[in-house]
C-alpha cells in the first residue's frame, strides 16, 4: 500500500493539470463539438493577434514576471548577506513572516490606498507640508508602466523567498564559507555572492521559478495595482472568459494558450539568464576582487527591505483603520468618525463562508499532511529519495498558469456527469496546498536524526511503530507548521473554488473578491482582516499546540 | 423525447428533491406550482458587490422560506458574464437537467446572448406570474422590451435603473447638463472628470448617453448596429472623446474600474462628477458614509438612459418551479416597496403604482426616496437602450482607440 502513495500523490497532483490543459487545447484549435466547432482551425490564435494591444498586454505580463522575481530574488539575496546573523536581520525577519498570511489581493488593496494621489501618504503630510487642499491628478497607481504593480509583488515576494532561503540555510554551511570568505579580505557581499549563493539559489530554484510563473500570470494585484490600457494578459483572458458572447469561449481558450506560452518564454528567459550569469559569476570568481561597493549595497538594501516590509504592514493598518471608519475626506489623515457599523453588518453573512473555508482548508490539509507524510516514510524504508525531476513533477501546479487550465477541468468535471460538490473542491484545493506541505516539511523530515529509530528498532518495534511512537511526535512542530502553511494556501484559492464548486462553496476569500467589486474600502477592509487573520491563527496553533502537548518535557519544546 | 424522459428520470432517482423536475412547472397553475417549489433549493446567482443589496437578498430568503417553503442561496458573483458561461459550461457539457443555477440576476447582452443561445428556460414564463399583473407595461415599456429585445416571458422584470449624474454642491452648485457643456467643465476643471473603463457596463452606458447627444437620428440606435453606417454614427462621438480625454482624470490614461471606484475617488476628492445606474445611489452613498451628505444628484436635459433588470431561468435549472416562486415574489408589491425605500436599496419599482390595491399604493406614495434623490418628475425624460449591438461594437471601437 505504502508503497504505491508516491505514484498517487503525483497522479493527485499533475492528472488534473493535464486534464485541465486538454480541455482549453482543443478549443483553442477550433474543436468543441457542443459549439459547433467540429474542424482544426488557427483561426483563434489569428484572431488573438489581431485583437489590438495583445501583443503589448503580452510583454507586460512578460516584463512584470521577469522583473518582479529578479529584483525580490536581489532583495533576499542582498539581505541575507549583508545582514544575516545581526539583530537587524532577526527583527526583519519577524516583520516579514506574518506578511506571508496577508492574502495578495489585501495587500495590494492597502497599497493602492496608500500611495495614490488621495492616498493615506499624501493624507498624512497634507495640507501642512504639501499645502494641496485637493488630491493632484498624479498617475501612481495603474500607471501605464506597471511600477505599482510590480512593488506590490516585490513587496509580497520577498517574504515567501526569504523564508524558503532560510531553510536553505544550514545545508549551505554559510557561517564557516562567511569568515573563510573574510578571512581572505572579501567583503560581505562579495564574499557570500562568490561562496554561498551558488548552493543556496540551487535550492530554491524551484520556488523561484514559481513565483516568476506565479507573476506572469497573476491576476488579483494586476487588476488593483496593474495597468489597465492595456491590461496584463491574464487579466484580458478573464475578461473573454466571461464574455457573454458564446463564441469567445474559442477565444478565451486560445488566450490561455498563449498565457501558456507567455509563462514558458518567461521561463526560458529566466534559465538563459541563469547561464548568462554563471559564466560572469564564475569569471567573477575566478577574478578575485574583494569587495564590490560592499557598504553602500548593504545599507541600500537595509532600507530597501524595510520600505518594503512597511509598505505591506502600513496597507494592512490602514485597511483595518477604514474597516472601523466613519466618512473619511481627503485630506485629513484619519476619519472623522469611526463605527462598527461594518463588522457587525458583515458578521451576519460570515458563518456560511467561514464554515466552507474551514471545512475545505482543514480536509484538503489533512489530505495533504496523510500523502506527504505517506511519501516521506515511503522514501525513509525504501531509502530511495525523490528525485529532482520528481521534485519538478510536484512544482507543475505551481507553475502552470491556473487560469488556463481550471476552465478546462471544470468542462471536464461536467463532462463526466459530476455536479459541483465539496469532495471535488476539496480535491482541486490539494492539488496547490499539497506542493507547498510537501515542500516545507520534506527538510525537517529528512535531517531528523535516525539514530532514534535505530535504537527504537534495537529495541524491537516495528517501523510503524517507530513511525507513531517516534518519529510523528519528535516532528510535531514541523508536521504543524507545514499543515498550517497548507491551510493559508486552502484559504487563498479563489479561482479553484468558484469553478469548481460553480459558485456554491462561498468561502471568505471568494466572498472577499465578490465583495471587492463593489469597491467600498469598509467591506474590503473587513474582509482583508479576516483574510489575514485566518492563516496567521493556524500559524499561531501550529506553535503553540507543541509547547502545550510537551510542556512536561524541556527538549522537545525547544524549537521542535 | 424519450431520451430526454429517462435522463430526467435519471437525475430523478440520482439527486435528492429532484423527483418534480421531470413535470414541467406551470405558472399558470399557481397552487400546484406552489406544492412543487415546497422543500426545493434555489441557487440564486446575483452580482454579490453590495452588502445593502445582499442583504436585500437574504430578507427575500427568509421571507420566501417562511411563506412557501423555498430555501434560497445567494451565490454572490463578480461578473454576471462568468454565470453565462457557467451555464454555457454546463450545456456543453450535457447537463440537460439538475444544473447548477437556478436564477441569474440579468439585462442587456448577457440576455440577448443567453436568448439567442437557447439557454433560458424556453416557455414564457415569467408574464405568467400571479404579480405580474400589476407590472407598468405601458408606462414603462422596458419592462418587456430589455435593450429593444423582447423578454417573450423569458425573463421576470426586477427593478428599473436610469443613468442618473452627482456632484458635491460643497465645491461647486453649477453642473454641466450636455455633453457639450459636460466637455467645456472639463477643460476648466481638467483632472476632474472620468468614466469606468468599458467594458464596464456602466462605462458603456456613458458612451451610449454620448452617442444619444451626438447622433444626428438617434433612431438608428434601435436597429442593430450591423443595419447602419455605424461608422459616419460614431464618427462625432469619437471625436468628442478625442477632446475629452486630454482633459480627464489621469489625461485618460487610466480609468476608474466601475462605478463604485468612481464613487470612491469622488469621495476620495479625486473626482468632482460622478454617476451611477441608479437614480438613488447618492442617497445611498451619504447614509452608507461613503459620500459627504451635500452630494446632489442631476439629470442631462436631453434625457438619460434608462433600463430594467431582470430575472431569468436557466433552461437547465434545478429548482424551476422555486425559483418561479422567487420570481414572483421579487415583483409583489410588498418586496418592491421594500426595495425602493433607500434605507434599504432605493432601487425603483417596476410596478405601475397607480394601478395597486389603495393599501399598496399609499405606502408607495408616502415613501421618502432620500434626501439626494430626484423625484419621479425630476428626473426627466428616460432615453431607451440602443440595441445590444451597439455597446458590443462601441466596446470594441473604444478598446482599440482607447483602450490599448
Amino acid at each position: 500500500m505504502l508503497k504505491h502513495i508516491p505514484a498517487l500523490t503525483l497522479f493527485f497532483l499533475i492528472g488534473p493539470v493535464l486534464a485541465g490543459l486538454m480541455g482549453v487545447l482543443l478549443p483553442a484549435f477550433g474543436v468543441l463539438p457542443s459549439l459547433g466547432g467540429t474542424s482544426l482551425t488557427l483561426d483563434y490564435f489569428q484572431n488573438i493577434l489581431s485583437t489590438p494591444g495583445v501583443i503589448r498586454s503580452s510583454f507586460l505580463s512578460l516584463a512584470v514576471g521577469l522583473i518582479t522575481t529578479a529584483i525580490s530574488l536581489g532583495i533576499v539575496m542582498l539581505l541575507i548577506a549583508g545582514w544575516h546573523g545581526t539583530r537587524f536581520f532577526k527583527l526583519l525577519q519577524n516583520l516579514l513572516s506574518p506578511l506571508l498570511s496577508v492574502p495578495h489581493a489585501a495587500a495590494a488593496f492597502g497599497l493602492a490606498f496608500l500611495i495614490a494621489p488621495s492616498g493615506w501618504l499624501m493624507r498624512l503630510v497634507s495640507p501642512w507640508a504639501t499645502g494641496v487642499t485637493r488630491p493632484p491628478d498624479w498617475l501612481i497607481v495603474n500607471d501605464p508602466l506597471a511600477l505599482s504593480m510590480m512593488a506590490g509583488l516585490i513587496a509580497k515576494e520577498v517574504p515567501f523567498l526569504l523564508l524558503v532561503s532560510l531553510a536553505a540555510l544550514p545545508q549551505s554551511d554559510l557561517r564557516r564559507k562567511t569568515v573563510l570568505a573574510a578571512t581572505l579580505g572579501y567583503g560581505p557581499v562579495s564574499g557570500f555572492f562568490k561562496t554561498s549563493f551558488p548552493l543556496i539559489y540551487r535550492q530554491i530554484r524551484l520556488p523561484v521559478l514559481a513565483v516568476l510563473a506565479y507573476a506572469t500570470s497573476v491576476v488579483d494585484v494586476a487588476i488593483i495595482l496593474g495597468p489597465s490600457t492595456p491590461a496584463p494578459l491574464s487579466v484580458r483572458l478573464l475578461q473573454w472568459m466571461n464574455d457573454p458572447e458564446i463564441t469567445e469561449r474559442f477565444r478565451a481558450s486560445a488566450g490561455a494558450m498563449m498565457q501558456l506560452g507567455v509563462t514558458a518564454l518567461a521561463l526560458l528567459v529566466w534559465f538563459a539568464a541563469e547561464q548568462l550569469a554563471r559564466r560572469t559569476g564564475m569569471r567573477a570568481i575566478n577574478r578575485g576582487h574583494r569587495t564590490f561597493a560592499d557598504q553602500s549595497l548593504r545599507r541600500i538594501i537595509a532600507v530597501l527591505a524595510v520600505i518594503s516590509s512597511a509598505m505591506v504592514l502600513a496597507g494592512i493598518i490602514v485597511l483595518g483603520i477604514w474597516s472601523i471608519a466613519g466618512f473619511w475626506r481627503f485630506p485629513d489623515a484619519l476619519p472623522v468618525s469611526f463605527t462598527l457599523a461594518n463588522w457587525s453588518r458583515q458578521a451576519m453573512g460570515l458563518e456560511t463562508p467561514l464554515q466552507n473555508t474551514l471545512t475545505i482548508g482543514v480536509a484538503a490539509t489533512a489530505i495533504a499532511i496523510v500523502l506527504t507524510l505517506a511519501c516521506l516514510e515511503q522514501e525513509t524504508r525504501s531509502g530511495k529519495t525523490a528525485t529532482s525531476r520528481a521534485l519538478v513533477l510536484l512544482y507543475i501546479p505551481l507553475i502552470v498558469p491556473q487560469v488556463s487550465f481550471l476552465f478546462g477541468l471544470n468542462i471536464l468535471v461536467l463532462q463526466m456527469g459530476g455536479r459541483a460538490n465539496v469532495l471535488l473542491v476539496i480535491f482541486t484545493h490539494v492539488i496547490f496546498v499539497l506542493p507547498y506541505v510537501y515542500l516545507s516539511l520534506a527538510d525537517p523530515w529528512r535531517a531528523w536524526d535516525t539514530r532514534y529509530a535505530a535504537v527504537a528498532q534495537g529495541m524491537g518495534h516495528s517501523a510503524n511503530r517507530v513511525f507513531w511512537s517516534v518519529r510523528l511526535p519528535m516532528l510535531l512542530t514541523p508536521v504543524l507548521t507545514a499543515a498550517a502553511v497548507g491551510f493559508a494556501v486552502s484559504i487563498g484559492q479563489y479561482l479553484a473554488t468558484l469553478l469548481i464548486g460553480s459558485g456554491r462553496f462561498p468561502t471568505i476569500t471568494t466572498e472577499a473578491v465578490a465583495l471587492a467589486s463593489g469597491g467600498d474600502r469598509r467591506v474590503i477592509g473587513v474582509y482583508a482582516l479576516i483574510q489575514a487573520l485566518l492563516p496567521f491563527i493556524g500559524f499561531a496553533a501550529a506553535l503553540s499546540l507543541p509547547a502545550l502537548l510537551y510542556r512536561n518535557r524541556r527538549a522537545m519544546r525547544a524549537n521542535g | 423525447m424519450l431520451k430526454i424522459l429517462t435522463r430526467a428520470m435519471l437525475a430523478g432517482c440520482l439527486m435528492i428533491g429532484a423527483a418534480k423536475a421531470a413535470d414541467a412547472p406551470d405558472p399558470t397553475n399557481w397552487p400546484n406550482l406552489l406544492t412543487q417549489a415546497k422543500g426545493q433549493t434555489v441557487y440564486w446567482h446575483a452580482w454579490g458587490g453590495e452588502p445593502r443589496i445582499n442583504d436585500y437578498i437574504a430578507w427575500a430568503g427568509r421571507e420566501i422560506e417562511e411563506r412557501y417553503g423555498v430555501e434560497l442561496v445567494h451565490v454572490k458573483v463578480q461578473d454576471t458574464g462568468s454565470v453565462v458561461s457557467q451555464v454555457l459550461a454546463e450545456k456543453t457539457a450535457g447537463t440537460l437537467d439538475g444544473g447548477s443555477v437556478d436564477l441569474i440576476w440579468i439585462n442587456g447582452e448577457n440576455f440577448a446572448a443567453m436568448k439567442r443561445e437557447g439557454l433560458l428556460l424556453s416557455e414564457g414564463w415569467a408574464n405568467k406570474l400571479p404579480n405580474f399583473q400589476y407590472v407598468d407595461v405601458s408606462g414603462k415599456p422596458t419592462v418587456i422590451n430589455d435593450f429593444t429585445v423582447p423578454t417573450d416571458g423569458l425573463e421576470a422584470p426586477w427593478g428599473m435603473a436610469q443613468l442618473v449624474f452627482f456632484n458635491d454642491t460643497a465645491i461647486s452648485t453649477e453642473v454641466p447638463t450636455s455633453m457639450e457643456a459636460l466637455l467645456e467643465w472639463s477643460a476648466a476643471n481638467p483632472g476632474r472628470f472620468s468614466y469606468p473603463q468599458p467594458p464596464d457596463y456602466v462605462g458603456s452606458t456613458f458612451l451610449k448617453q454620448a452617442l444619444y447627444e451626438l447622433v444626428t437620428d438617434p433612431t438608428v440606435l434601435q436597429q442593430p448596429a450591423d443595419e447602419a453606417d455605424f461608422a459616419a454614427v460614431t464618427e462625432p462621438l469619437l471625436a468628442y472623446l478625442d477632446k475629452l480625454h486630454p482633459h480627464m482624470w489621469r489625461s485618460g490614461r487610466a480609468f476608474p474600474q466601475n462605478t463604485a471606484s468612481l464613487r470612491q475617488l469622488m469621495a476620495d476628492g479625486e473626482l468632482e462628477i460622478g454617476f451611477a445606474f441608479n437614480p438613488a445611489a447618492a442617497s445611498n452613498a451619504i447614509a452608507n458614509n461613503e459620500l459627504p451628505d451635500s452630494v446632489r444628484s442631476f439629470v442631462l436635459e436631453t434625457g438619460t438612459i434608462g433600463n430594467t433588470h431582470f430575472v431569468a431561468i436557466p433552461f437547465n435549472a434545478n429548482a424551476k418551479a422555486g425559483a418561479m416562486v422567487l420570481a414572483d415574489f421579487l415583483m409583489s408589491p410588498e418586496a418592491q416597496l421594500r426595495k425602493q425605500d433607500p434605507n434599504v436599496w432605493g432601487d425603483p419599482t417596476v410596478l405601475d403604482v397607480k394601478a395597486l390595491p389603495a393599501a399598496a399604493r399609499k405606502s408607495f406614495e408616502e415613501l421618502d426616496l432620500g434626501v439626494a434623490t430626484l423625484s419621479p418628475s425630476e428626473l426627466g425624460i428616460v432615453l431607451p437602450e440602443p440595441h445590444p449591438s451597439w455597446m458590443v461594437e462601441l466596446e470594441k471601437v473604444w478598446l482599440a482607440r482607447y483602450g490599448v
